[in-house]
């Protein structure tokens, strides 16, 4: 957990909000919320595809089975 | 055909495309279900692809898609998202303004669920 947080930080250091959540304790199915100015002005698929990469590591590694992503632009 | 070209060829010409672990008949995956729920409280006309039966599914659908998991929801060959956008988007309204600009606003009365089956 420490680990995407860390990434997703290095991806996003101006995130107003940043959440990484274990959903159901097995280290394995996580939920990370998102709140960045880097995604005004982008589609719903262009902020997702945002932090897939930024997590491309732990995904391609089986690190994370599960992902919801919840991201927010600018309010 | 390639599966490649056969891939590309089912999000060209469906007009609702769902690729999802298991069948409607039989779901495999939670988010595979939160998708195709969203979809049908849209009202979609969904072609369902299963990817389980061979791994080259899901590896050639990520290559075209650029989206590295699965499920996958495209309309009229456009990639709106997984399970988490096309639930926000079902919430919000939005997903039945983009089925009907893409479909026509009488897109609700059209064919039943489908299967195509890729392997």
């Amino acid at each position: 957990m420490e680990r995407l947080e860390s990434l997703l930080r290095a991806a996003f250091p101006d995130a107003r909000e940043l959440a990484v959540t274990d959903r159901t304790g097995t280290g394995d199915h996580f939920q990370v919320v998102v709140a960045s100015p880097l995604f005004a002005g982008l589609s719903l698929v262009d902020q997702h595809r945002l932090v897939y990469d930024a997590l491309a590591e732990p995904l391609a590694d089986g690190t994370i089975h599960e992902l919801r992503i919840k991201t927010k632009g600018s309010e | 055909m390639e599966l490649k070209e056969r891939i590309q060829q089912v999000i060209a010409d469906e007009p609702v495309t769902l690729f999802m672990k298991g069948t409607p008949q039989m779901i495999m995956c939670g988010n595979s279900l939160r998708a195709l729920e969203a979809l049908r409280q849209a009202g979609a006309p969904v072609t369902t692809v299963d990817i389980l039966p061979d791994p080259a599914i899901r590896q050639e659908l990520s290559a075209v898609s650029g989206w590295p998991t699965i499920p996958q929801v495209f309309i009229r060959g456009e990639l709106i998202g997984g399970a988490d956008i096309t639930e926000e988007l079902a919430e919000s309204g939005e997903l039945e303004q983009k089925l009907a600009d893409a479909l026509g606003l009488d897109y609700r009365n059209g064919r039943a669920e489908k299967t195509v089956e890729l392997a």
